[in-house]
């Protein structure tokens, strides 16, 4: 008879090894909470205290120049940590930060277009800056675009501080334009006042492209024909299209089918075809092929480097007239996402950084944005640095998007407007038919319950 | 010497105790049972039951993001203009097109390549590896690789079509072609789970019904139609049935490779439940909307289930 093997009890049983796992884990875990991520969220502890969160959604061009003032900001600050964080443009963006504010972890500053921060501040997603502690930093309201501060303004109360005016603005080909004649003895376009200098300048330019005579994005692009759209509009002194919070369509209907006219009218001859899509725009003026291009100020970098012999100038006073220039624009802001556990350190670190960015807007400005702030605005520099300067005037005669809770730069309602003027730019759509199928679209918003 | 030996007991009074014990045991083994069932149901019930619940009364208020509370209440207002809104119709059948789409590609080629692998003598690990890795990319990842290939000018896809002197079209940013070419990247990369299922099923198929079969004269093709296929029809319902499920609740792909555009035309019915819940703040209304999508996917997998039901029993 063979024996049995007994089994040996194993030094280290299965129950053992898991309980001496956890308790490890546990151990680890408790000593790192404070640092960690992780430890930090299950804490509620600050991440990074004495660090500046900031989150931007500035890619491309201006991400290259907001990287070099947040380095400008480390160099001058070392003392005072920098964590930026930068988030697709539009919708997306918007919507990390209210969602981030919302679940208690904002960041400590953030950008936000002008017409997007009155939402914000609707919906209760920002502090209110006191207008001491901004003082402590020198930031008062005589130091800032008068247009820009006061639209930022939500009941006499400060939301914002504005960084920028960007607005829609006037690219020209300078060769074409000698060519066509529309260059003034200093080299600079002449103005190009009235429906009929507007043509008669296109028309000319056409002969010299042998092409088109403007070129504008229209093609599976909606923030474009409503900034167009809008400059003219405004121009004729149209009333707002929505108001009372976005809750009616106040639009004029004459006035719009003015406008919706002229533009289609400028599609058929060819002057500025409604075929072109965004990058397709910038090529063609970048290539000669059209002596004008409309489009915000952004784009300067872009030609800059292709090299394209160009200048830069107000857009077009269509139908101001004397007294009644109007350019549509936006601007980009500072604001402080809701924080109740913000402390004084933390609010001065911010206040800090959001200085030291208007201490660097002569980088911002080399962009293209018009600077809101006034002490550089109103400098030799800047004057100096052309194309930028050239059309700083627009600052004042901003029209901003309307404030509703569906409006803004990117949101439903520039999808919407845009893409109906779109389809009017491109033929798709008579004027009349256009208008009415924008009115109806925005009706649908305009009726919903307002979530803010 | 002494060993001590282990004795088994008699066989009567074993049977005897079996019953008394093992009905014991069975009472024993509900307690430990739900003891590990708990945490997995707590965290169900917190995280999955508790907020679809919430949904559904949410959908009945006009409940805001951003406003504590339910809001107002609005009946059946926000079914009636989820109802309404074409935007929302459009969305569905953005989420059902996709499905057309993606399934039988993924269901006809993962076969067909599990088949492939299956002959491959040498190097079966390679073909395997290569056909699975894309599965474990994260969704991120696979779309930022195709976002570069699909690049206009510049991307890949666009150099291949050039060389057969066809101009390449905006795959991403042109309403007709944004769809397939999302549903493209989604095939090349979810293939993997429907090639390996297909491999598994593969394996057990018998050989010897391959060897009598070519002994019997049987071509290659008829062995397929006729041994192949059929052995592996539970495998295809499985697949068919997990690929329509899956392909219903796209959003990835389309958020991140076209925000659901050009102009709205490639996004799915999860996509636009995010934007009008998250981004416009609309919670009751989204909690409606998707209500509604749950109820809509509920019948098709009903009518899938029955569907099956009725197949086995007839089987």
């Amino acid at each position: 008879m063979t024996d049995q093997p007994v089994p040996q009890a194993p030094i280290l049983s299965r129950r053992g090894f898991l309980g001496g796992a956890l308790a490890l884990g546990l151990g680890a875990g408790a000593l790192s909470a404070c640092s960690s991520p992780v430890g930090a969220g299950l804490a509620g502890s600050t991440l990074n205290p004495g660090t500046v969160q900031y989150w931007n959604l500035f890619g491309g061009g201006d991400g290259v120049r907001m990287q070099a003032m947040e380095s400008g900001f480390e160099k001058t600050h070392p003392n005072i940590g920098l964590s930026s964080v930068t988030l697709a443009w539009g919708n997306p963006y918007y919507t990390k930060l209210s969602l981030a504010t919302l679940g208690g972890k904002p960041p400590d500053v953030a950008v936000s277009h002008l017409t997007r921060m009155k939402t914000l501040q609707a919906a209760g997603l920002l502090d209110e800056m006191n207008p001491a502690d901004l003082a402590r930093h020198g930031m008062t309201a005589d130091k800032f675009n008068k247009r820009a501060w006061s639209t930022a303004l939500v009941n006499g109360k400060i939301y914002a501080i504005p960084l920028d005016t960007h607005p829609f603005v006037c690219f020209y080909n300078t060769d074409v334009c000698k060519k066509a004649g529309l260059l003034d003895s200093s080299g600079k376009l002449k103005p190009l006042n009235g429906e009929q200098a507007f043509m008669d300048a296109l028309s000319k330019a056409k002969k010299v492209t042998g092409q088109y005579g403007a070129a504008v994005a229209v093609i599976n692009e909606t923030s474009t024909p409503w900034r167009l759209f809008q400059s003219l509009y405004s121009q004729l002194q149209g009333a707002p299209v929505v108001s009372d919070h976005g809750t009616k369509i106040t639009i004029d209907d004459a006035k719009a089918l003015k406008v919706l006219t002229f533009l289609s009218q400028l599609d058929k001859t060819k002057l500025m075809p409604g075929s072109l899509d965004y990058q397709g725009a910038i090529a063609t003026f970048a290539n000669g092929r059209a002596g004008f291009y409309f489009q915000g100020e952004w784009e300067i970098t872009t030609f800059q480097t292709a090299k394209t012999p160009f200048s830069m100038t107000l857009f077009p006073n269509v139908y101001g007239g004397n007294n009644h220039y109007a350019v549509q624009a936006d601007s980009h802001t500072l604001v402080l996402p809701k924080d109740p556990g913000r402390t004084r350190a933390q609010l001065d670190d911010a206040l800090t950084f959001i200085r030291s960015l208007l201490n660097q807007s002569a980088t911002w400005a080399a962009g293209g944005h018009i600077p809101a702030w006034l002490p550089y605005r109103n400098s030799k520099a800047y004057a100096k640095l052309t194309p930028q300067s050239n059309y700083a005037a627009a600052a004042n005669f901003a029209v901003y998007d309307a404030n509703a809770w569906y409006s803004g730069s990117g949101s439903d309602f520039e999808i919407i407007a845009g893409g109906t003027i779109g389809a009017v730019m491109s033929g798709i759509s008579s004027p009349a038919a256009g208008l009415s199928q924008m009115k109806q679209k925005l009706s649908v918003l305009a009726k919903t319950q307002p979530p803010t | 010497m002494t060993t001590t030996a282990y004795v088994p007991r008699p066989a009567e009074a074993a049977s005897a105790d079996v019953g008394r014990t093992a009905g014991r045991r069975r009472r024993d083994d509900t307690r430990p049972g739900l003891a590990f069932l708990a945490p997995f149901m707590i965290l169900y019930l917190l995280f999955v039951i508790g907020p679809a619940l919430y949904g559904l009364v949410m959908s009945f208020f006009d409940t805001s993001l951003v406003k504590s509370g339910l809001g107002k209440f609005a009946g059946f207002s926000n079914y009636v203009e989820a109802f309404k809104s074409s935007d929302f119709w459009s969305s569905m059948w953005h989420t059902v097109w996709f499905t057309i789409l993606t399934t039988p590609p993924l269901v006809i080629l993962s076969f067909v390549f599990a088949v492939l692998a299956e002959r491959a003598t040498r190097g079966k690990w390679f073909f395997r590896l290569a056909f699975f890795s894309p599965y474990i990319l994260p969704s991120a990842t696979m779309a930022l690789i195709w976002i570069w290939l699909y690049t206009p000018g510049l991307g890949l896809a666009s150099a291949v079509v050039q060389k057969f002197g066809i101009t390449a079209p905006q795959w991403l940013g042109d309403p007709h072609w944004a769809m397939w070419s999302i549903a493209a990247a989604t095939v090349w990369w979810t293939l993997g789970f429907n090639f390996v299922l297909y491999l598994a099923g593969l394996q057990e198929v018998p050989r010897e019904l391959y060897e009598s079969s070519a002994l019997d004269g049987a071509s290659p093709w008829q062995q397929m139609r006729r041994i192949t296929i059929p052995l592996l029809n539970r495998t295809t319902t499985l697949v068919i049935v997990l690929q329509i499920i899956a392909s219903l609740k796209v959003f990835d792909q389309m958020y991140i490779m076209t925000s659901g555009g050009p102009n709205f035309s490639t996004r799915p019915a999860l996509e636009y439940i995010y934007d009008i819940g998250f981004t416009d703040y609309r919670v009751g209304y989204g909690a409606a909307a998707s209500t509604v999508y749950f109820i809509l996917l509920l019948i098709v997998s009903a009518a899938w289930f029955i569907q099956t039901r009725r197949a086995e029993r007839r089987a």
